[in-house]
């Protein structure tokens, strides 16, 4: 059987890969569409959600640290939900001139 | 079928495509939304996937959590003032940074009960927590002074820099002493210094460097998502992070250049408190003095123009003078006079600002154009109105080798026919420097709250008309 890769290295493999696809997305976003652009990732980021599930979805650990995962499912929760819906609200408003 | 970890992998890479193809969507704005729902659908594919998974087994509060989450940020959302969009962003990345902290405690504590420790996990997890406990008070802060809670002026004192090297080796230290001996002690004490760093870190930094601050914690916020990615070796919230960590640091890098300063320099520099002495050129100008003109003398001019260009600034916001200009845009448009918008990449608090802000107020995007687009129109142009915006179009940035702003990129309104400058008052521009386009032989001030002197504009341009 072969060696086994870390899977921290292969961790940083798709770390580093996805940091070349973010700057050659975000550099073809337009100026004008910076703000939604925060707003949006914004919400994305929220993607920390998945970990605090994570945390409150497993009795074992105790009351406390599902407390935590509660709170940090509460937090991330507002970002996703804000998030999206603001960035929505945004976006419904650019429009092109009327001919 | 069962639901495995493979699975959950493949949804998980589902999810991360929708997230690139949406940020990809943010090319146009009429490939936008679509987008947006892009990146909306990923995110449900994401969370139903992990609250399949195995380790997932109780969902009280889980459901109590996305509830109230969706329940606040909804009214939120739905609520918020465009103009508040700036604090709206701050606090949100204040949620993202606390989160990362409680997930990586929970992680730790979850993993201590397991017996699932080591020495590399407890590396990322600091890193996860101390990224994330940065962003939320630094979060915190950049809204205090956004909502005027706290003074936009930047709070400095001796040995400051000194003081964040201090505690920042010692958070590093305590960071290494967790990850050798996962002492709890240890993780408290560093996540306690780690939200004292997000303080002094943005504390100095002036209300006028705003959009590099919201920018940067914006990417801040990636990097802390990233971290946890690493800490629960899950590759979507590494991609996840590692873009919108990308995408802050590019927004930052974006917003300096327009500012012809440097990150170090707006992070350590603290802009706009210290007022030069000297017979600068601004001051030469200044005992020229100003032209002040009439509303009726403005409409005069723009009434027959071949084509005006308007140039908001944070002033407009403030004063909530955009509907105001949509009218004025569409009453001189109906007289044959061409329109047009010109946005300076700092202009507001946060990147994009006006430009939401005009389409908030139904402003077309084709007429919105950015420096580079419209600095080239401006020779032919018969009248520039200023509204609410002030360094952005300051001559010094060219011509004044002395001036904190000079080598910045700057909308040469100046070189127009006419210009007209709303102002409430004489005070100078939030980097405190003095304009010297104010002085000009072909510029006119109008003072007056942005909104009423612009509906003033309109109802003499609905009534007059020769």
């Amino acid at each position: 059987m072969p060696e086994a890769l870390d899977p921290s290295l292969i961790a940083l493999y798709v770390f580093v890969l996805a940091c070349f696809i973010g700057y050659w997305v975000i550099w073809g976003v337009t100026p004008s569409l910076h703000t939604p652009l925060v707003a949006l990732t914004n919400a994305i980021s929220g993607i920390v959600l998945v970990g605090a599930l994570l945390v409150a979805g497993d009795p074992q650990a105790g009351l406390l640290v599902q407390l935590i995962g509660f709170v940090a499912v509460l937090l991330a929760s507002i970002n996703v939900f804000g998030g999206f819906l603001v960035t929505h609200r945004m976006l419904s408003m650019f429009k092109k001139k009327k001919k | 079928m069962e639901f495995t970890v493979n699975h959950q992998a493949l949804a998980y890479l589902v999810a991360a495509i929708l997230f690139i193809l949406g940020l990809k969507g943010l090319t146009h704005p009429a490939s936008a939304r679509r987008g947006n729902l892009y990146a909306m659908l990923g995110m449900v594919i994401a969370i139903v996937a992990t609250l399949l998974a195995r380790e997932v087994q109780s969902y009280g509060f889980i459901i109590a959590g996305i509830a109230g989450g969706a329940i606040i940020g909804g009214i939120v959302a739905l609520r918020i003032q465009m103009t508040a969009m700036p604090q709206l962003v701050a606090a949100l990345h204040s949620f993202v940074g606390l989160a990362a902290v409680l997930v990586g405690i929970g992680t730790f504590l979850h993993h201590q009960h397991l017996g699932l420790l080591n020495a590399v996990l407890m590396g990322e997890i600091s890193a996860g927590v101390v990224i994330g406990a940065i962003t939320f008070t630094g979060s915190i802060i950049a809204f205090g002074k956004l909502q005027g809670l706290l003074s936009g002026a930047p709070v400095k004192f001796t040995g400051q820099h000194l003081l964040n090297a201090v505690i920042g080796a010692l958070t590093i230290a305590l960071a290494v002493h967790f990850a050798m001996t996962g002492s709890l002690l240890s993780l408290a004490l560093m996540t306690v210094l780690a939200l004292v760093i997000g303080v002094t870190l943005i504390i100095p930094i002036g209300g006028a460097d705003m959009p590099v601050i919201i920018s940067m914690l914006n990417s801040y916020s990636g990097w802390a998502a990233a971290a946890t990615g690493f800490t629960l070796h899950n590759n979507l919230l590494i991609i996840v992070g590692a873009i919108v960590g990308c995408s802050g640091a590019i927004l930052s890098f974006i917003m300096c250049k327009a500012m012809n300063r440097s990150i170090i320099n707006v992070v350590f520099g603290g802009f706009g408190s210290d007022s030069s002495a000297g017979e600068s050129a601004g001051a030469q100008a200044a005992e020229k003095g100003v032209k002040s003109a009439a509303v009726e003398d403005a409409v005069y001019w723009m009434e027959d123009a071949g084509r005006v260009i308007i140039v908001p600034g944070y002033g407009m916001a403030v004063s909530q003078a955009q509907h105001a200009l949509k009218e004025l845009a569409e009453l001189l448009g109906a007289r044959g006079v061409e329109v047009k918008f010109a946005i300076h990449p700092v202009a507001g608090r946060m990147p994009g600002h006006m430009n939401v802000l005009l389409a908030e107020a139904d402003i077309p995007y084709d007429q919105v154009l950015e420096m580079d687009e419209i600095n080239p129109e401006f020779p032919g142009t018969d009248v520039v109105l200023v509204v609410g915006a002030n360094d952005v179009v300051n001559p010094a940035a060219k011509e004044d080798k002395t001036s904190p702003i000079y080598g910045m990129p700057i909308l040469e309104a100046g070189r127009a026919r006419q210009v007209y400058f709303l102002k409430r008052s004489m005070r100078p521009g939030y980097s405190g420097v003095d304009n010297l386009l104010f002085y000009q032989d072909n510029t006119y001030l109008v003072f007056g709250d942005a909104k009423d002197t612009i509906e003033g504009m309109n109802t003499a341009l609905k009534g007059g008309g020769h």
